[in-house]
């Protein structure tokens, strides 16, 4: 009873302080934020006062296996539904804006004009689609490499819950024009302070979990999750560093300035892509490629190697964004050579992953989701091809500000961040939620070739548009002067642009087929379809080691 | 080690270690990729010697081949300059009204205005030059302050309502909010939209018209362009020709603004800008009565 007062205790504070917020503040996006913390603190406040469990009853809608699992996979559970919801919402945005491109008439004033809603997709995929699916698998894989159960695990739940409120607060300041202007930091300094929490609670637990495991050493997996989390900290604390305008009011002013600023912004933003999306994603990589292969991993060596130099070297990398700009030579060159060092290593990911399969082959043949991983890292491995030979200088001149950029990075993040993702909820749904398999197998085939076939209309467009672009910038006539002005090459781009789209779109309608897929498979359904390879699951030896008994000393 | 266990598909011997079913297998290094990485190593090495790469004290290295990226530019801009010197230094000597007596010449002129004016211009007046409302269509033949190449040379020399020019083109329009009530709009906005066969005359707008407006439009419409007083007699308007905007027109005038370029351009692109402006059809020829014939006219609006 006492902790039940003390809770209503803390809600009710928190209540309060959002009603005193929205009252005296002059901002109105600020108050609508105050407004959903307040909506959160009533429904907790509800929730602890009354025999009311809205947990238990959506528990019960999602068919959530009953009772203590041996494995705590609850939040495990939450998370790959929110992967899945994030992810549709973020490619709906990308889908929206593409067109907006296209089609200039599709900017609906103010709220969802591409200003706003550019934002909302960046975050959308890489921080809400791919940090839940991050969350998720390092609480699945900790835990079963480790044969231990999440330590803490009320603060795991925090962290699942804390995230989602931090993705609600940052998509909905878009929408209002909250943004402190930072590429993939946009929310403002309460929101970061807030994710600064939320972050420090996932170290927490997962470091927590790593300590009280029962295997001897520490699997490579959790090695990239560590550096994703420990990194992805730092990165956020330092190019967040601001000073808010008033405590009652979203603005702040960053504590950096001109190219300083930019340097910052842009060390936290290659590795943004570096440490969430390369380090994070390739723990992935090493736990359930081989899970789904059956294969031990190709060389024990080559993950030791390629990681510390991987980490090492990345984080250098940044300037290379900022080539030709008013940063010092010096620091453009470091910027190219630390990137070019870089692609080995990052190959070194893309080796091992692809050469488990030695000796399993044939499950690219037979088995959607093998075959899923494997495009996924054939995708990491030419973007990480790309990725170097672009922070070269010369090939930097052609296409630094062009849409070639967007295609690099999109064929990372759908082929590669994408494709693994999918393959990792298509592994875990029936092994969370105990079903015999998935819905249906058949159904990953038609998500695989859309998929692929979004990626590849996306990407040959962007990079035809990217280099035309380019072109059309430098050309210089007979006579000695430029050819085109900056309106030329926006119309020359527009064919370009809807094909974009319609890859978006071919990318997005897999996406829903495979949101079917799992929601059935959730269900419990199974479709009646000619069998395809499928790994067997050992339910039984999904478990944890027993606690440690001290022995009886004779 | 003890358990020397080899795995079977692959002849490689396992490291000895389990994670949840996970083996991992000693393979060595592959040899392409260590020795891709070292090559990538070297280069990074030779790169940082020949290129400006490593902060010292109070500045960097600068490379052992002298390179810098505002060197670089102030080099390529040179080369750009020196190409074209000659047709520069030759336009800058001619007067601009005999620019078209040299055909060659004059086609350099139009080249390097229209680079110009993709730079300059076209924020206003449209890649195109043909305006938007409110920003003069450069196209037709209507010109408010002139279109002859000495005009346009000075409009853009000197700007339009742009006060920090001593010599810029002025002229203001007086509001007649308070002047006229809403009858007396309606009449002189009808018998505006007669000169241009667009509404029936009326008796009492021609002769608002010719108390008020003929000091500047011209007794017929015509415009003066000495004044920058628009014509009114045609199809083009420069703040829309419906009746509604007309007297919108009459009651708060709208004064457009362009820049003086002088002083941010120098006085041969200001010069090859009116070339350009000149010839995309509306030029006019300096002999004052003489209509413009040189190319098709390109109706605006």
């Amino acid at each position: 009873m006492e902790t039940v007062v003390k809770r209503l205790g803390v809600w009710a504070c928190v209540l309060m302080a959002s009603i005193a917020a929205i009252a005296l503040t002059p901002d109105s996006g600020f108050a609508i934020h105050m407004g959903i913390v307040g909506l959160v603190a009533v429904i907790l406040v509800v929730a602890t006062a009354t025999s009311y469990d809205p947990m238990a009853r959506v528990q019960g809608i999602f068919r959530m296996p009953p009772g203590p699992s041996r494995y705590d996979d609850d939040p495990i559970r939450w998370g790959v539904i929110a992967t899945m919801f994030w992810g549709i919402a973020g490619l709906l945005a990308g889908v929206f804006i593409a067109a907006q491109m296209a089609f200039p008439e599709l900017n609906i004033e103010p709220y969802l004009n591409f200003g706003r809603l550019r934002p909302l997709h960046t975050s959308a995929v890489i921080f809400a689609f791919g940090g839940n699916a991050l969350l998720a698998t390092s609480f699945y894989v900790v835990q079963r490499t480790c044969r231990t159960t999440l330590a803490l695990p009320g603060l795991a739940r925090f962290v699942f819950w804390g995230y989602q409120l931090f993705i609600v607060l940052a998509a909905t300041g878009y929408l209002l024009g909250i943004s402190q202007g930072k590429e993939y930091a946009e929310p403002e300094w309460y929101v970061d302070l807030w994710l600064t929490i939320v972050w420090v609670a996932y170290l927490a637990v997962f470091v927590a979990t790593i300590l009280n495991r029962r295997e001897p050493h520490i699997y490579v997996a959790n090695w990239f999750y560590l550096a994703f989390i420990l990194t992805v900290a730092m990165l956020h604390l330092v190019n967040n560093l601001a000073m808010p305008v008033s405590l009652l009011g979203a603005k702040s002013y960053s504590a950096f300035a001109g190219v300083q600023d930019a340097l910052t912004q842009w060390w936290y933003g290659h590795n943004a892509v570096g440490f969430f999306l390369t380090a994070g994603f390739l723990a992935m990589m090493y736990y359930f490629v081989p899970k789904q292969a059956g294969r031990p991993v190709y060389s024990y060596r080559l993950s030791i190697i390629h990681f510390w130099s991987l980490i090492f070297l990345y984080i250098w990398a940044g300037p290379h964004h900022l080539h030709y700009t008013a940063l010092p030579d010096w620091a453009q060159t470091l910027g190219m050579v630390f990137s070019v060092m870089l692609w080995m290593p990052s190959w070194g990911g893309m080796i091992n992953g692809l050469m488990t399969l030695n000796g399993a082959w044939d499950k690219v043949r037979t088995d959607p989701i093998i075959r899923m991983m494997v495009l996924a890292l054939a995708f990491y491995g030419m973007s990480t091809f790309e990725g170097p030979m672009l922070s070269i200088k010369a090939v930097n001149s052609l296409s630094h500000y062009t849409d070639w950029t967007i295609g690099h990075v999109h064929s990372g993040a759908l082929g590669w961040n994408g494709m693994i993702t999918f393959a990792c909820v298509y592994y875990l749904t029936p092994r969370l939620w105990n079903r015999e398999r998935l819905y249906s197998l058949r159904m990953i085939n038609w998500h695989f070739w859309l998929a692929t076939l979004g990626i590849v209309f996306y990407a040959a467009s962007m990079w035809v548009a990217g280099i035309t672009q380019g072109l059309m910038w430098r050309e210089y006539g007979a006579d000695g002067y430029l050819v085109n002005s900056f309106v030329d090459t926006v119309a020359a781009l527009h064919p370009m642009y809807v094909l974009r789209m319609g890859g978006g779109l071919m990318y997005l309608t897999g996406a829903l087929i495979m949101a079917f897929n799992i929601a059935m498979t959730i269900a419990g359904k199974l479709r009646v379809e000619a069998p395809m390879g499928e790994t067997a699951h050992d339910e039984a030896a999904d478990r944890p080691l027993p606690p440690l008994t001290a022995e009886p000393a004779e | 080690m003890t358990n020397k266990r080899i795995d079977e598909p692959t002849g490689t011997e396992f490291v000895g270690h389990e994670w949840d079913g996970i083996e991992e297998l000693n393979t060595p290094l592959p040899r392409w990729w260590l020795y891709t990485f070292y090559a990538t190593i070297i280069f990074a090495i030779v790169y940082v010697v020949l290129y400006p790469a490593w902060p010292m004290i109070d500045r960097a290295t600068a490379g052992t081949l002298g390179w810098s990226s505002r060197g670089d530019l102030a080099a390529e801009m040179r080369a750009a300059d020196a190409a074209r010197a000659g047709v520069v230094a030759k336009i800058a000597a001619t007067p601009i009204e005999q620019l078209p007596s040299d055909p060659q010449l004059m086609q350099a002129a139009v080249a390097g205005g229209a680079a110009a004016f993709k730079v300059n211009c076209v924020q206003c007046h449209g890649a195109g030059a043909a305006g938007s409302p409110g920003y003069p269509n450069l196209n037709d033949d209507d010109w408010l302050w002139g279109g002859t190449l000495t005009q346009i040379e000075y409009t853009l020399t000197h700007g339009i309502r742009w006060d920090a020019a001593a010599e810029t083109r002025s002229n203001f329009m007086p509001a007649f909010q308070g002047s006229f009530d809403a009858g007396q709009v309606s009449a002189l906005t009808g018998h505006v939209l007669s000169l241009s066969g667009k509404a029936k005359p009326n008796a009492t707008g021609a002769q608002m018209f010719a108390d008020n407006c003929a000091a500047c439009h011209g007794s017929g419409g015509e415009g003066l362009p000495a004044m920058g007083g628009p014509a009114l007699n045609d199809a083009i308007w420069l703040y829309g020709g419906s009746a509604a905007d007309i007297g919108k027109q009459i009651l708060a005038p709208r004064h457009g603004v362009m820049p003086a370029w002088q002083g941010r351009l120098d006085p041969v692109t200001i010069k090859m800008l009116a070339a350009y402006v000149h010839s995309r059809g509306g030029g006019q020829d300096p002999a004052p009565a003489a209509p413009a014939t040189q190319a098709p006219q390109i109706a605006a609006k």
